[in-house]
C-alpha cells in the first residue's frame, strides 16, 4: 500500500462514480435513487480515500511530497503530481466538501438527474487536478475544463437568468485565460520546461515576470475574484443551484488564490513586489466596497456572494503581505470560507427548498418556527463575521497581522471591514431568522430534517474545531510558506542589490 | 480550581443550550399555527399584563418547554459553585503569599509566523477581583431571573445565553494574552447581542442588538489594530513579555499611517478605543442605553456589573503600558471626565427607570476612567468592585419594580409604591445610598460608593496630568448630578400619589423570595463591600494585595498623595451629593410642579438632555443612512452601470451587434470557449513536439 499512487487515485476516483453512473439506465425514480448513491458514495470514498494524503504528508518537509512522474509527449510535458503544504489543503477541502454537495441536490434537483451528478463528479476530479498538478500544462487543463461543468452546471439546473450568468462568467474568464495561455507559452520558452517545480528554481528575467505577472494576474483576479471583476460571481452564485453555489465558494474562488501562491509570487517575485501596493489598493477596495454594497442587497445569495468577495480581499491582500502571517493567514482565510461560505449557501438552499424565494423581504421570524436551523445559521453568520473562537477568526486576524506590518493604511482600510461585516450580516440574521413569523406562507415551514443536519453539523464542528485549535492547517502549511518566502524575500534582495551595484 | 470557575459555566451553556433544542416544542402544521397564535394572545390576556415589559409578542407558542426547570437548576447551581470557587481564589490569590500570577496553560491556541498563542488561565490579584465581581454577579443574576423570567417560556435559552456570557467574560479575565482577551472580548459581544435581542419578536429588540454589536465592533476595530502594534513592537501577545519588556520601549517611535508617532502612545490609544466601546464612553456610548431593550436581569449582570467594565480591566490590565503614555493616560482621564459629565446629565431628565440607571452607569465608567487616567489604578478597580454590587442591586431592584407594576418601565407612571412593595424600596435605597457615596468624611465608615468613589475625586484632584484638574471639576458636578437623578428615581417611583391606573396598582405585589434574597445579598455587598475591602485595594494593604497586579511607575505618587488633600477637597464629593438630594426632595417632594416649569423655561436645554444631546440622531445622519446610501449607489451605479455597462454587458452588446446572430447563447458560448482551448493546447502541443524534434 505504501506505493500508492495515492494522489492519482483520489482524483481520478470520481471519474469511476462517473462510469458506474453510466451504467444506470432509465429515468424513473429508482434510477434517479441509484445515481444520487453512486454519487454519495463516489464522493464519500474519495474522501476517505484522501485522508491517506492526509496522512502521509510530512508538515515538516517544504517540498513537493508524494509526487508521481511519468514521462509524456517526449518527456517535455510530463505527467506529474504532487502536494506541498500550500495545497494539500485545499486538497482535502474539495473532497470534503463533495459529499455535502450531492447530499444538498437530494430532493433539489429532480431533473436529469444524472447528468447533474455526472457534471459534479467530473468537476470534483477537475478540480483536485489544479491542486495536484505540478506540470504547467496538466495545471491549465484542469485549470480551465473546471469551468465547462461550472457552466452547464449554472446554465443548466440554475435560475431563471442562468443563461446571461453564464455569459457572463465565459466572457469575464475568457480574457484571463488567453492571456495565461500566452504567459505559460513564454515561460516555456523561457525555461525549457512546463515542470513546476523546476520552474520555481528558474528565475526569470524582470521584464518577463512583469508581463506574465500581469497575464496570471488576469486570470486569477477574475477567479478570485478582485474587485472590480468580480460582478459575474453575484449572479452566477443567484441563478446557481445550491451545490453550484457551494463549489463555487468552497472550491472554485479558491484556484485564483493558489495560483498567485503557486505561481505570481514564487515564480515572479520582483513583480509581485512591484504590483503589491496595486493588490494592496483594489483588496481595500474590495473590503470596502462590497461590504456595503451587501448592506443593500436584497436577496440572500447575492449578500453572501458580495460578503464572499469581501472575504477574497482579505487573501489577496493576505498573499501580498509576502509575510508568514500574511500568507498563512491567506490560506487558512480560504480553507475556512470554504467551510463558512459553503454552510452559508447550504443554509439559504434550506429555505430555498422549502419556500422557492431568495427575496429577503419573503422572509422573517423564521427561528420561531425553526430554532435548529437558527442556530446553524447565527453561527455561520458569527464566523463569516469573524467571531473569535470560530474559524472565520483565525484568517482575518492572521491577514491582517501580516498587513499590518506591510503597510499600517491598509490594514487600517482592510479593519474597518471588521465593522463593515458585522453590520450586513447581522442586519441579514435580523431580516431572515429574527421578528415575528407574521408571513402567512411560512406559518407551516419546518425546521432541519436529518438529511440537513447531516450536512450542516459536521460544518459546525469544523467551523468551531478550527476556531478554536487552527494548528493543523496552520502546521501544514507553515514550512512550505516559510521555504517560499524566504526565496521570495532573496530574489528581492538580490535584485535590489543589483539595482545599487548598477547606481 | 481556576479550570474549573472559567469552565462551569461553559457546561451549564452547553447543557440549557441542548435542553433549549431539544425541549422546542414539536411545531405543529400548516395555517392552523398561525390562527393559533392570535387567539392565544387574548386568552393570556392576564400573563400578558402581568409582565407587560416582558411581554414581548411571543404568541405563537406560550406553552412551557418540558426542560426550563432543569436548564435553570443546572446553570444556576454550576455558578452558585463557580461563585464559592472564585472567593476562595480570592482570598488565596489577593491575601496569600504567592507571588506573580497562576497559570495553566490549556490548549495551543495560534502558533505560527512567530506567534505564540496559548488558551490559559492567568490569575493574579487583579484576575481574582473580576473572577468574584462576574460569579458572584452572575450567580445571583441566575437566581433572581427564575423568579423575574418565571412567566416566559424561553428560558432554558435565556439561561444559556447567561452562561454563555459568564464563560466568555471570564476567558476575557483570565487571559494571559491579548488575543485570548480579544476572544472574551468579542465573546461577551455576542452574549451581549443574544440577550438584548432575546426577545427577538420585538423589532426594537433587534434594532438594540445590532446597534450594540456594530458600535463595538469600531471599539474592537482599535482593539485589533493596537494588538498588531504590539505584536509588532514586542514580538509576542503574552502579557508577561510585554510587561517585563514594556519600560524599553518608552520613547520608541512607530511608522502608523505614514506618520511617525511615539509607538507606546499609539498602541495604547487604539487599545483603548475597544475599551470605549465595551465600557460605553463618550461618543462610543450610544448603545448602552437602547441595550436596556434586554430583559433587566441581562442590564444588571452585563450592562453594569460587568461587561461594560471589561473596558476598565482592560486599561488596568495593560497599566503597565499605559504607564509609560502621559499622553495617553491624559485622554484616558479626559474622556473619563466628559462621560461622567455627559451621561450624569442625560440621565437628570430621563422617565424610563431602567434607562435612568443606564445613564448612571456609563457615568460611573467614565469615573473609574478618570482613576485610570490619573494613575489611580486601584481606587479605578476598587470602584468597579464596588459598583458591580450597587449597580446590579439598583438594576434587579429596578426589575422588582417593573415585576410589581405590571411591567411599567416610565417612572411618570409610577409613585406611591413604597408601601406596596416595601422590601424592594429599602433595597433601592440602601443601593442609592451606596451610587450616591453616602458616607461620614475624614472617615472610613459609609456605604460602598462613599469609599470607592470619593477616592476616585481625590485622585483627580491630585493627578498631575493636564485634564486631571477639569476631570476634579467634572467629576464633583457629576456626584452632583448622580445623587439628584438616583433620589428624583426614588421620589418619582416610590414616594407621592400613585400615577398608575387602579388595575395595575390592585396588582402591586412584592416579588417571591428567589429574587428578594439576590437583592439582600447585594445589599449586603453595597453596604459592607466599601468598609470592609478598601483597606486592601486603596489603604494600607495595597502592596500586599495587589503584588504588582496593577502597576505604577516610579513617578506615580497619587495614591500617596491622595490620602493629604485638604479637607475642603474630601467634603467636596459630600456636599455634592447633599445638595443633589436636597434639590431633588424640593423638586419632587415639596414642590412637584417646579420641574415642569423649569423644563418649560428652558425648553432647548431640556430637549437637548432628553434628547441624550442627539447623538442618535447625528450618527444615523452622519454613519446609517450614508453607508446605506453609498451601499446602494455603487451597487447600481458602480456594479451595475460602470463595470456591467462598460465590461461584460457592453461586449456583448459589441458582439451581438457585430455578429447580429449569436443564436443559443448559452451552448454557442460554451462549445467555443472549449473550442478555444483545445486549439490553444493543441498548438501549444504542437509547437512542443516540433520543438522537441528540433
Amino acid at each position: 500500500m505504501g506505493n500508492w499512487p495515492v494522489l492519482t487515485i483520489v482524483t481520478f476516483l470520481p471519474l469511476v462514480g462517473v462510469a458506474f453512473m453510466a451504467l444506470v439506465r432509465g429515468d424513473d425514480d429508482l434510477a434517479k435513487r441509484n445515481v444520487r448513491v453512486i454519487a454519495l458514495l463516489t464522493t464519500v470514498v474519495t474522501f476517505l480515500v484522501s485522508l491517506l494524503i492526509w496522512a502521509r504528508f510530512d508538515p515538516s518537509n517544504p517540498g513537493f511530497q508524494l509526487e508521481e512522474k511519468s514521462g509524456w509527449l517526449g518527456n517535455l510535458f510530463s505527467y506529474h503530481m504532487g502536494v506541498d503544504g500550500i495545497s494539500v489543503a485545499f486538497v482535502l477541502l474539495t473532497t470534503f466538501l463533495m459529499p455535502f454537495c450531492i447530499l444538498a441536490s437530494w430532493d433539489s434537483v429532480q431533473n436529469r438527474v444524472k447528468e447533474y451528478m455526472i457534471a459534479f463528479l467530473v468537476l470534483e476530479t477537475l478540480m483536485i487536478g489544479v491542486f495536484t498538478a505540478l506540470d504547467l500544462m496538466l495545471f491549465y487543463v484542469f485549470f480551465e475544463a473546471g469551468l465547462i461543468p461550472m457552466f452547464i452546471i449554472i446554465g443548466v439546473w440554475g435560475g431563471p437568468r442562468r443563461v446571461y450568468a453564464s455569459f457572463k462568467f465565459f466572457l469575464y474568464t475568457l480574457l484571463g485565460s488567453v492571456l495565461m495561455l500566452i504567459a505559460m507559452l513564454a515561460m516555456y520558452f523561457e525555461a525549457g520546461t512546463a515542470d513546476i517545480p523546476t520552474l520555481l528554481a528558474h528565475g526569470f528575467p524582470l521584464q518577463l515576470q512583469i508581463w506574465a505577472w500581469i497575464a496570471f494576474f488576469a486570470s486569477f483576479a477574475v477567479k478570485m475574484p478582485m474587485w472590480p471583476v468580480h460582478t459575474w460571481l453575484p449572479d452566477a452564485h443567484v441563478e446557481a443551484p445550491t451545490a453550484g453555489s457551494v463549489i463555487l465558494a468552497g472550491i472554485l474562488l479558491k484556484m485564483g488564490g493558489y495560483g498567485f501562491l503557486r505561481f505570481s509570487l514564487p515564480m515572479f517575485p520582483l513583480a509581485s513586489e512591484m504590483f503589491a501596493p496595486f493588490v494592496f489598493t483594489l483588496s481595500v477596495v474590495a473590503i470596502i466596497y462590497t461590504s456595503l454594497v451587501a448592506l443593500a442587497q436584497e436577496d440572500i445569495k447575492k449578500l453572501i456572494a458580495y460578503s464572499s468577495i469581501a472575504h477574497m480581499g482579505y487573501v489577496t491582500m493576505g498573499i501580498f503581505t509576502m509575510n508568514q502571517a500574511g500568507v498563512q493567514g491567506a490560506i487558512f482565510q480560504m480553507v475556512s470560507h470554504g467551510f463558512v461560505s459553503a454552510a452559508l449557501f447550504l443554509c439559504v438552499g434550506v429555505i430555498y427548498d422549502r419556500m422557492h424565494t431568495r427575496e429577503i423581504a419573503a422572509y422573517g421570524g423564521l427561528v420561531n418556527r425553526m430554532p435548529w436551523y437558527g442556530v446553524a445559521f447565527l453561527l455561520f453568520t458569527m464566523a463569516n463575521i469573524g467571531l473569535p473562537g470560530t474559524s472565520g477568526f483565525v484568517g482575518e486576524f492572521l491577514t491582517l497581522l501580516g498587513a499590518y506590518r506591510a503597510n499600517t493604511w491598509v490594514a487600517f482600510f482592510a479593519a474597518t471591514g471588521v465593522i463593515l461585516s458585522a453590520a450586513y450580516a447581522l442586519y441579514l440574521l435580523a431580516r431572515v431568522m429574527n421578528g415575528k413569523l407574521e408571513k402567512p406562507a411560512l406559518a407551516g415551514i419546518l425546521d432541519l430534517d436529518w438529511r440537513e443536519r447531516a450536512v450542516l453539523f459536521p460544518l459546525i464542528a469544523a467551523t468551531v474545531f478550527y476556531g478554536v485549535y487552527p494548528a493543523p492547517i496552520l502546521n501544514a502549511s507553515e514550512a512550505s510558506v516559510q521555504a517560499m518566502l524566504t526565496k521570495v524575500t532573496a530574489a528581492i534582495a538580490a535584485s535590489s542589490k543589483i539595482a545599487l551595484l548598477a547606481n | 480550581m481556576f479550570t474549573a470557575i472559567v469552565f462551569l459555566p461553559l457546561l451549564g451553556f452547553l447543557i440549557a443550550g441542548a435542553m433549549t433544542l431539544l425541549g422546542h416544542p414539536v411545531a405543529p402544521m400548516g395555517a392552523a399555527a398561525l390562527g393559533h397564535g392570535h387567539d392565544d394572545h387574548g386568552a393570556q390576556g392576564h400573563a400578558a399584563d402581568a409582565h407587560g415589559h416582558d411581554d414581548h409578542g411571543h404568541d405563537a407558542h406560550h406553552e412551557e418547554k418540558p426542560l426550563a426547570r432543569p436548564a435553570e437548576l443546572v446553570t444556576s447551581g454550576l455558578l452558585l459553585v463557580a461563585a464559592v470557587l472564585s472567593w476562595i481564589a480570592f482570598v488565596q490569590v489577593g491575601l496569600g503569599e504567592h507571588h506573580g500570577a497562576f497559570k495553566v496553560n490549556l490548549l495551543p491556541f495560534l502558533h505560527t509566523a512567530g506567534l505564540s498563542v496559548d488558551w490559559a488561565i492567568r490569575v493574579d490579584t487583579l484576575t481574582a477581583v473580576m473572577l468574584v465581581v462576574v460569579n458572584t454577579v452572575s450567580a445571583l443574576v441566575h437566581v433572581y431571573s427564575i423568579g423575574y423570567m418565571s412567566h416566559d417560556p424561553d428560558r432554558p435559552r435565556f439561561f444559556a445565553y447567561l452562561s454563555l456570557f459568564t464563560f466568555a467574560m471570564l476567558m476575557l479575565v483570565t487571559s494571559d494574552n491579548l488575543v485570548q482577551m480579544f476572544f472574551g472580548w468579542e465573546g461577551v459581544g455576542l452574549a451581549s447581542y443574544l440577550l438584548i435581542g432575546f426577545w427577538f419578536q420585538k423589532p426594537s429588540a433587534n434594532a438594540a442588538a445590532i446597534k450594540a454589536f456594530v458600535v463595538n465592533r469600531v471599539g474592537d476595530f482599535g482593539f485589533i489594530l493596537g494588538t498588531f502594534g504590539v505584536y509588532w513592537l514586542f514580538q509576542t501577545v503574552d502579557y508577561d513579555t510585554i510587561f517585563a519588556a514594556a519600560p524599553s520601549m518608552a520613547g520608541k517611535t512607530i511608522t502608523f499611517l505614514g506618520m511617525q508617532v511615539d509607538a507606546v502612545t499609539t498602541i495604547c490609544l487604539l487599545l483603548f478605543l475597544g475599551a470605549m466601546g465595551k465600557s460605553a464612553q463618550f461618543l462610543l456610548h450610544t448603545w448602552l442605553p437602547d441595550a436596556m431593550e434586554g430583559p433587566t436581569p441581562v442590564s444588571a449582570l452585563i450592562h453594569a456589573a460587568t461587561m461594560v467594565t471589561a473596558g476598565v480591566f482592560m486599561v488596568a490590565r495593560l497599566s503597565p503600558l499605559f504607564e509609560l503614555s502621559p499622553t495617553a493616560l491624559t485622554i484616558v482621564t479626559l474622556v473619563g471626565a466628559v462621560t461622567a459629565f455627559f451621561a450624569a446629565t442625560v440621565g437628570l431628565v430621563q422617565n424610563d427607570i431602567k434607562r435612568v440607571i443606564a445613564y448612571s452607569t456609563c457615568s460611573q465608567l467614565g469615573y473609574m476612567f478618570v482613576a485610570l487616567g490619573v494613575g489611580a489604578y486601584g481606587p479605578g478597580v476598587f470602584h468597579l468592585f464596588t459598583h458591580a454590587f450597587f449597580k446590579a442591586l439598583l438594576f434587579l431592584g429596578a426589575g422588582s419594580v417593573i415585576h410589581a407594576v405590571s411591567g411599567e418601565q416610565d417612572m411618570r407612571s409610577m409613585g406611591g409604591l413604597k408601601g406596596h412593595i416595601k422590601l424592594t424600596y429599602l433595597m433601592m435605597i440602601v443601593g442609592t445610598l451606596a451610587l450616591t457615596g453616602v458616607g461620614i468624611p475624614m472617615t472610613e465608615f459609609g456605604f460602598a460608593g462613599y469609599n470607592s468613589k470619593d477616592a476616585i475625586i481625590e485622585a483627580a484632584y491630585v493627578g498631575d496630568n493636564a485634564v486631571s484638574g477639569l476631570a476634579f471639576a467634572l467629576l464633583v458636578i457629576a456626584a452632583l448630578f448622580t445623587s439628584f437623578y438616583s433620589w428624583r428615581l426614588i421620589f418619582k417611583t416610590f414616594w407621592g400619589a400613585p400615577r398608575a391606573s387602579k388595575e395595575v396598582m390592585d396588582h402591586v405585589h412584592e416579588s417571591p423570595a428567589v429574587m428578594t434574597v439576590p437583592l439582600m445579598v447585594l445589599a449586603t455587598g453595597a453596604v459592607l463591600a466599601g468598609m470592609v475591602f478598601s483597606g486592601l485595594f486603596i489603604g494600607h494593604a495595597y502592596g500586599e494585595f495587589w503584588k504588582g497586579a496593577v502597576f505604577t511607575g516610579a513617578n506615580n505618587h497619587v495614591l500617596e498623595h491622595m490620602h493629604h488633600v485638604p479637607t475642603a477637597v474630601k467634603f467636596a464629593p459630600f456636599v455634592a451629593m447633599l445638595t443633589g438630594l436636597i434639590v431633588a426632595y424640593v423638586f419632587y417632594v415639596v414642590n412637584p410642579a417646579l420641574p415642569e416649569k423649569l423644563a418649560a423655561s428652558q425648553q432647548g436645554l431640556y430637549q437637548f438632555l432628553l434628547n441624550k444631546w442627539y447623538f442618535d440622531e447625528l450618527y444615523d445622519f452622519l454613519f446609517v443612512r450614508p453607508a446605506k446610501a453609498i451601499g446602494r449607489f455603487l451597487w447600481k451605479e458602480g456594479d451595475g452601470r460602470i463595470i456591467d455597462g462598460f465590461g461584460p454587458d457592453g461586449v456583448s452588446a459589441r458582439v451581438v451587434a457585430i455578429t447580429g446572430k449569436v443564436v443559443a447563447l448559452q451552448s454557442g458560448y460554451l462549445y467555443h470557449y472549449a473550442f478555444a482551448m483545445l486549439i490553444g493546447v493543441a498548438a501549444l502541443v504542437t509547437y512542443v513536439m516540433f520543438g522537441g524534434v528540433r
